[in-house]
Order: structure tokens, then C-alpha cells, then sequence
């Protein structure tokens, strides 16, 4: 018997989740982006290789550091003492913090790309009709670094509704707040439920593809774009 | 210096192949001597399992791989070709389905023990460990998933024979299997947790009650000879040794009670 409330559960809350994280991550990644781009201090590649690091880090990794800085001996625990709580973990506002940490070479790379294509010279165009830095960063950098910031927030999106290995280690299996897609499919599974992994996985496949193609037509009409 | 370069890199690739083939010579070696047993191991086995093989392995000189995992997972792969040749289950009804369904040898299955069920905590005390669970004055409980874990099942029936599972529903938190359980409750981010007495034997802090064995129904404890160990000697001598004297006396030492 098919219960399709425990199929759309782990959906919406996985939308909800990746959504949420390529916001904050928007607003997070953008100034480490343009720092990044236009810095010229000795340590910045540090700084880069720092953020990139989710890439090659196993999940496992993140997520045994996170269940410690999340529970009570760690300031996740430490936070949530402020509203009565003893831990981050197990909570949607826990995998909203791995799903940032996790997400965000993502997101700052393809930002970071996209500020440093623009060059000085623009800049210096602005400079010099009066525009103030704060102008010409909005006037100016981000509306031509504009492709970046989609390609960023499709990648940031897609990359968080695939996680997995971090919401396992620190998401507690709570349907509704920490059940995500991939950990429902994982239990599914586990359990026989074969027919409702068929549906999730293959939904998953379809989107994996539906994301990967846009991200290449996108860039494909950048590419075409005159300069 | 582009050919200095190279010819380090070159060097260094020399450096890591000899390297790995010395740490591989043992192995081989080991290989040879013995046969390789590979063993899915219930997760609240892990312990008792360890020192069990290693006890196997001075005496026979087999070597057991062991997996460690939760006895649904397990299930899952081994339906699937999983090249396991022995399932230590926390369960009876895993080992009986897989023989039902082919993939196990029919008349191998036997009860190794009896799981016990303890409420454990590092920050609670646990004296009164129903009293506990009733105030539920508590953020987090852990269990293993219900649906995967025998522990989590016998966890979910204790709580429903208290009259505390339904105002206890928000705060469980499920571990995948029983040890991540016990790593929630150990990490201290849930307060209290249902673990098996085996995780929880030896540590020397934290309190714990012991679940009366009313409240929920035995945790019987089956190992089963899967298909691909059907024709290995060392496989069958695992099972054998399981059943021994010596294997006994370990997993009562863990808490256990005793099998058949």
C-alpha cells in the first residue's frame, strides 16, 4: 500500500531545505566571492581553499565535526541554550548549517569566477563617473557577474538536495523536520519498500538531469552572448 | 627545473608502488595460511563479535571480515548478492526470512543470544529510569530505527507498554542503527537513549536502567549460514565456534543471555 504522505513529507522539506541554503548562501557566498576576486592579500588562496574544501572532505568528515560543534559541549549547543534548547542537532536549523557549510564551494566558486571575468576596467569606468565603490558593486559587478549568481544558485540548490552522508550523521531521522529525500530513500530500501524507492530515486534522476542540462544550455547561451 | 621535476615525481611514484606492495605482503600471506570469513555483524554485536573472532582466529587461523551494520541493511544487500557467507542478525526473523526466500542454508539458524535492552544516559539519572521516561523531562531520546533494528523495536514496545510513546513522540530521534544510537546519547545531543546492554557494559560514567525483559518481547538473537558460505569449511567452523563454550562466555560477559 502506497502512503503518499510518506513520499510528499521528505519532498517538501528537501525543497525547503535547499531553497533556504541557496539563499543564505547567496548572501553569505557573495562577499566571500567578491573579496576573493578582487583582493590582493597573500593569504587569500588559503581563504579559497578553505571554502572548497566540502569538495574532497568525505561527508562522514563534516559530519562527525558538526554533531560535536552542534551538541551541548559545542557552540551549536551553546546557541541553542538561548532559546532552551540543548543541541542543533536533530534539527532543521542544524542541516540548514551543514547544508551551508557543505554547499558553499559551490556556490562561491561560480560567483568568484564570475566577479573576476569582469576585470578592472568596468570598475574603473564607474570609478571614474563618481560612482561610489557600494554603487558600482550593484550597478556595475553584479549585474554583469549575473550568470554566475544563476549557475551558483542552481549548483547550491542541486548540491543540497543530494546530500546525503551529513543529514545521516546529524539529522536524527525526524520525518517532517530531518527526514530528507535521500535519507527517506535510504530507508526505503533498507526496509524492502522498493516501490516507494522507485518513485523517489527515479524522481531523483529525472531532476539530477533536468538541473545538469540547464546549467549546460545556461552557460552555452552566456558563452553565445556577445561581450 | 621542468626534468628535475619530473624525475622526482617518477621517483616518488617508485617510492609509493614498492611501499604498497610491502604493506599488501602480509596480507597476501595471511591469505594463504587461512581462509577469509566474511561476517555481517548485527551493530550491537560489535564488541562481543570482535573479540569472538579474534579467539576464532588463534585457534583456527581463519580470518573473519567482519561488517558491522543494521540487520535490515544488511538484509537489503544481501538480497541483492552481497557476498556475505555469515549473518550474525540481531533478530530471529531475519535469518528465518532469509532461508524462507533462498538466500541462507536451510537447518544453519540458531539463537546466539538473548539482546537486553537498557535506557542509557550520560547527563540523566537513570535509578528510576521508567519514573524518567514518565516526567519526560528531556529534549531528545534516541532509538534505532524501528524499522530496521530490533533494538528500536523492542525500544518503541517498552515505551508503549510505559504509556509514554505517544507524549514521547516529538522527542525521538532515530540512529540508524543501534551504535549510531549510542553515538547520539554518548555525543550527549540526546540526553537519553534505548541502546543494548552490550554497548553500555563497560563504560564506566553515564546511568543506566536495565528495561525489565515484561516490557517488551525477547530480543532472540539468530546467526544463519548464507549461500555463499554454503561450501566454505571456514564459514561453517565460525558458526561452530559461535556456538562453542568460549563464544558463550563472551557474549555473557556483554550482557547477553545466553542462546540455545
Amino acid at each position: 500500500m502506497l502512503d503518499w504522505s510518506q513520499l510528499l513529507s521528505p519532498i517538501v522539506l528537501t525543497l525547503k531545505l535547499a531553497s533556504l541554503t541557496t539563499i543564505l548562501l547567496i548572501v553569505i557566498g557573495t562577499p566571500i566571492a567578491w573579496w576573493l576576486a578582487r583582493s590582493t592579500a597573500r593569504w587569500k588562496e588559503a581563504v579559497a581553499a578553505l571554502v572548497a574544501m566540502p569538495l574532497v572532505l568525505p561527508p562522514t568528515v563534516l559530519g562527525f565535526y558538526l554533531l560535536m560543534a552542534l551538541g551541548p559541549s559545542g557552540p551549536g549547543g551553546w546557541l541553542a541554550s538561548h532559546w532552551g534548547a540543548r543541541t542543533l542537532a536533530f534539527t532543521f536549523e542544524g542541516l540548514l548549517i551543514g547544508s551551508v557549510l557543505y554547499s558553499m564551494p559551490f556556490v562561491v566558486q561560480p560567483i568568484r569566477n564570475a566577479f573576476e571575468a569582469i576585470g578592472d576596467r568596468p570598475l574603473e569606468v564607474a570609478a571614474t563617473l563618481c560612482a561610489s565603490p557600494w554603487d558600482a558593486f550593484w550597478s556595475v559587478a553584479v549585474p554583469l557577474a549575473r550568470p554566475g549568481f544563476m549557475t551558483a544558485a542552481v549548483l547550491g540548490f542541486a548540491h543540497t538536495v543530494g546530500e546525503f552522508g551529513v543529514v545521516l550523521m546529524i539529522g536524527g531521522n525526524i520525518p517532517g523536520e530531518t527526514k530528507v529525500l535521500s535519507v527517506a530513500i535510504y530507508d526505503f530500501v533498507e526496509t524492502q519498500r522498493w516501490t516507494e524507492a522507485h518513485i523517489l530515486a527515479g524522481g531523483m534522476v529525472a531532476f539530477s538531469f533536468l538541473v545538469i542540462l540547464a546549467m549546460f544550455v545556461l552557460e552555452k547561451r552566456i558563452g553565445r552572448r556577445p561581450q | 627545473m621542468p626534468g628535475g621535476s619530473v624525475e622526482w615525481q617518477r621517483r616518488a611514484v617508485l617510492v609509493a608502488a614498492a611501499g604498497t606492495v610491502a604493506a599488501l605482503l602480509p596480507l597476501t600471506a595471511a591469505a594463504r595460511d587461512g581462509k577469509e570469513v566474511k561476517v555481517a555483524v548485527a551493530a550491537n554485536f560489535t564488541e562481543p563479535a570482535k573479540v569472538i573472532a579474534t579467539a576464532f582466529e588463534t585457534a583456527t587461523g581463519h580470518k573473519p571480515v567482519l561488517s558491522f551494520g543494521a540487520t535490515g541493511q544488511f538484509y537489503a544487500q544481501i538480497s541483492q548478492g552481497a557476498p556475505f557467507e555469515i549473518l550474525i542478525s540481531a533478530d530471529k526473523a531475519t535469518p528465518a526470512k532469509a532461508i524462507r526466500e533462498g538466500f541462507a542454508v536451510d537447518g544453519t539458524a540458531f539463537t546466539y543470544a538473548i539482546g537486553k535492552l537498557v535506557l542509557y544516559s550520560k547527563s540523566l539519572n537513570l535509578a528510576q529510569g521508567d519514573a524518567v521516561l514518565k516526567e519526560g523531562r528531556f529534549a531528545k531520546i534516541a532509538i534505532a530505527n524501528p524499522a530496521t533494528a530490533p533494538y528500536g523495536a523492542a525500544a518503541i514496545e517498552t515505551m508503549k507498554a510505559l504509556g509514554v510513546h505517544a507524549p514521547l513522540q516529538a522527542k525521538v530521534v532515530q540512529g540508524n542503527n543501534i551504535a549510531q544510537t549510542f553515538q547520539f546519547v554518548e555525543t550527549g545531543n540526546a540526553e537519553l537513549g534505548f541502546v543494548a546492554l552490550s554497548q553500555v557494559i563497560v563504560a564506566k560514567d553515564g546511568s543506566r536502567w536495565t528495561v525489565p525483559a515484561h516490557l517488551y518481547s525477547a530480543i532472540a538473537q539468530d546467526a544463519v549460514l548464507l549461500k555463499p558460505g554454503a561450501g566454505s569449511d571456514a564459514a561453517k567452523a565460525f558458526l561452530a565456534f559461535l556456538k562453542g563454550p568460549e563464544a558463550r562466555r563472551v557474549i555473557e560477559t556483554y550482557g547477553y543471555g545466553a542462546g540455545q
